[in-house]
């Protein structure tokens, strides 16, 4: 059984005066994640790919559909229920800075981890509890601890989050964009701590919209596109022998470190417009085991 | 050569004392030529890019001299300047989206600007059309309010305007990072295209994603912590580079093709030093894996070692 599933999941915003207006942010979206495997979630702006992050952590009701953790819908919890379950599954967000309250220092979010699940865990215990956990993601106890969120780096501020979600007994996280505010110098050792979680057995949703990452980290990957999975399967099929033109536009953009993008005409259609908008009649085909494409129906 | 710029001090004043944003910057440009400008956030890529172009409140020109085409530059003369910007040295800001005055048309903004400098709207708008089509956009924006076209749209609105006098100089400031991997592609070929058409002389285009400017640049400039780390061209410094921190940058920089499971990459340990009171030595050295007791105590000169290769390093000074 997988950790968590993704069954026809749908999100549909209510826009515009009064909620006039639909717009389809997720679209029958179903994927699932396995214990100690990562799977990258890997869209442009706007294709639903924090959404569905959302969804799962109950940050944001699904419309339609179900999520599963472990077998159970997260739909319906409730009160200690869903206290239990955030004591499994946490997040981490793209903004370390804004995650924390300037005001406090940056160690009170241990703190608030203990006030809600470990009350009754005597001091020096939690000490050692949460000395474990830092020394898990790689950070010195003494050069973080009592210091206020502007005196540490965006690195050290998103180990610590991630320290913190170590605290309690978690499975499943969510890393959305956990990188992208991080400078080249120092985000690929928070990166590589993804990869020491997944050893330990979590099972880790990958949300990014810069596909080198993905490649680097990820199991699996699914590719995602105005709100619908275009294109899913291990992470090497996906790269190596990308099926859908949505997924090869976006191969052939990623700027090379070693080679030029091929010479083509600069094309503002190249975007978007190039490859047709998946419609309604569209399936989802498996090619081979562990690679799935978006097909127009025959 | 297109801009020379000479042992550039730009601090900002702050209550606690100065912060070394620019602290002694000396390189050159060449007729032509896209220069790439690399660093991690706060190293002073941008302080760099915009002291050329507008000294905002805070800033400070301490030191330095800059040539546009032979002639000075007054930098630090808000006034002076006005005479050169747009004209001859123009920038595309970091933030295209909010750069646009959301009360006015796209074409009232263009119409305004261009009076300010002197020119009429007619004279010049066919050329604007032109242009516009070029990016892809029909004439119709100029009837739109900036918030009627998308983030893409938009920025390549301001590319096009502010080319529109065929500035000798263009600053472009990280203008794909928050764009989509195929818009930015679209972006950075048009870039290219710009300086193709001779619409630029040469560009100064500051990011922080180094395989951006491997796709534009001709050479690539790295800077680190307010000083200069190494110049070369853009090849040279993806395959040979001879500053530690470039080789620590390149080699920690993930690719589609490289897998954690296959090739564990790591990253540089450390922080950079504090720009309100930095160290005297080289302000790298504190990360260096190479650092001796030299690096410590003197700053390293930025030398030639090879044609067109500079490095501020005291392993290759010696």
């Amino acid at each position: 059984m997988s950790l968590v599933e993704f069954d026809n999941c749908c999100k549909i915003y209510k826009v515009g005066a009064f909620g006039s207006k639909r717009l389809t942010a997720v679209r029958d979206v179903s994927f699932d994640i396995g214990a100690g495997e990562v799977v990258s979630l890997i869209g442009e702006s706007g294709s639903g790919k924090s959404t569905i992050g959302r969804m799962i952590l109950r940050l944001s009701p699904v419309t339609s559909g179900q999520i599963r953790f472990k077998g159970t819908d997260v739909a319906p919890l409730k009160g200690d229920a869903l206290k239990e379950y955030y004591r499994h599954a946490q997040a981490v967000f793209q903004d370390p800075f804004s995650s924390y309250n300037p005001i406090y220092r940056a160690d009170r979010v241990f703190k608030l981890v203990k006030d809600a699940y470990f009350r009754g865990v005597p001091r020096d215990e939690w000490q050692r509890k949460l000395e474990t956990s830092l020394e898990a993601v790689s950070l010195d106890p003494s050069q973080v601890l009592h210091k206020f969120p502007h005196q540490l780096s965006g690195g050290q501020l998103q180990r610590l989050l991630v320290a913190r979600a170590l605290l309690l007994d978690i499975e499943f996280l969510v890393a959305d964009e956990i990188i992208s505010m991080l400078d080249a110098s120092t985000r690929i050792d928070v990166l590589n701590l993804l990869g020491d979680l997944k050893a330990r057995g979590l099972g880790i949703l990958f949300i990014t919209h810069d596909l080198s990452l993905g490649n680097y980290i990820s199991d699996r990957t699914v590719i995602l596109r105005k709100g619908v999975i275009v294109e899913m399967g291990a992470t090497e099929k996906v790269f190596g022998d990308p099926q859908h033109p949505y997924t090869q536009m976006l191969l052939a953009s990623v700027p090379h470190l070693h080679h030029r993008w091929e010479d083509t005409e600069a094309s503002w259609q190249a975007g978007d417009d190039a490859v047709e908008v998946d419609s309604h009649e569209s399936t989802l085909v498996t090619l081979e085991p562990d690679h799935i494409v978006r097909r127009e129906a025959a | 050569m297109a801009l020379s710029v000479d042992d550039l001090r730009v601090y900002y004043r702050t209550l606690k004392g100065d912060v070394r944003a620019v602290d002694g910057v000396t390189f050159d440009i060449a007729d032509g030529e896209i220069m790439g400008l690399a660093g991690e956030s706060g190293c002073g890529k941008s302080s760099l890019g915009n002291s050329l172009v507008y000294l905002t409140g805070r800033m400070r020109l301490v030191g330095g001299r800059v040539e546009l085409d032979g002639r000075e530059l007054p930098v630090a003369d808000f006034r002076a300047m006005n005479e050169h910007r747009f004209r001859d040295i123009s920038v595309i800001p970091q933030y295209a989206m909010s750069a646009l005055n959301p009360t006015r048309r796209i074409g009232g903004i263009i119409g305004d600007l261009l009076r300010s400098r002197g020119y009429r709207m007619d004279e010049i708008k066919s050329e604007l059309i032109r242009r516009l089509e070029l990016v892809g956009l029909d004439r119709g924006v100029l009837d739109l309010f900036p918030i009627e076209l998308s983030g893409g749209m938009k920025q390549r609105t301001v590319m096009v305007i502010s080319t529109l006098l065929d500035p000798s100089l263009l600053i472009a400031d990280e203008i794909t990072s928050a764009l989509d991997v195929s818009t930015q592609k679209a972006v950075a070929k048009m870039l290219v295209e710009f300086r193709e058409r001779e619409f630029v002389k040469s560009m100064i285009v500051i990011t922080h994603d180094i395989s951006i400017l491997v796709q534009v640049a001709d050479t690539i400039m790295v800077m680190y912590a307010g000083h200069l780390a190494e110049k070369a061209s853009a090849q040279t410094i993806i395959e040979s580079p001879r500053h530690p921190y470039t080789k620590l940058l390149i080699s920690s920089l993930p690719e589609v093709g490289v897998r954690y499971t296959e090739r564990k990459l790591v990253g540089i340990p450390g922080i950079p030093p504090q720009l309100l009171d930095p160290p005297k030595g080289c302000r790298f050295a504190d990360r260096c894996p190479l650092a001796r007791a030299q690096c410590r105590e003197e700053c390293p000169p930025f030398v030639q070692v090879a044609e067109g290769h500079q490095v501020a390093c005291w392993q290759e000074a010696a």
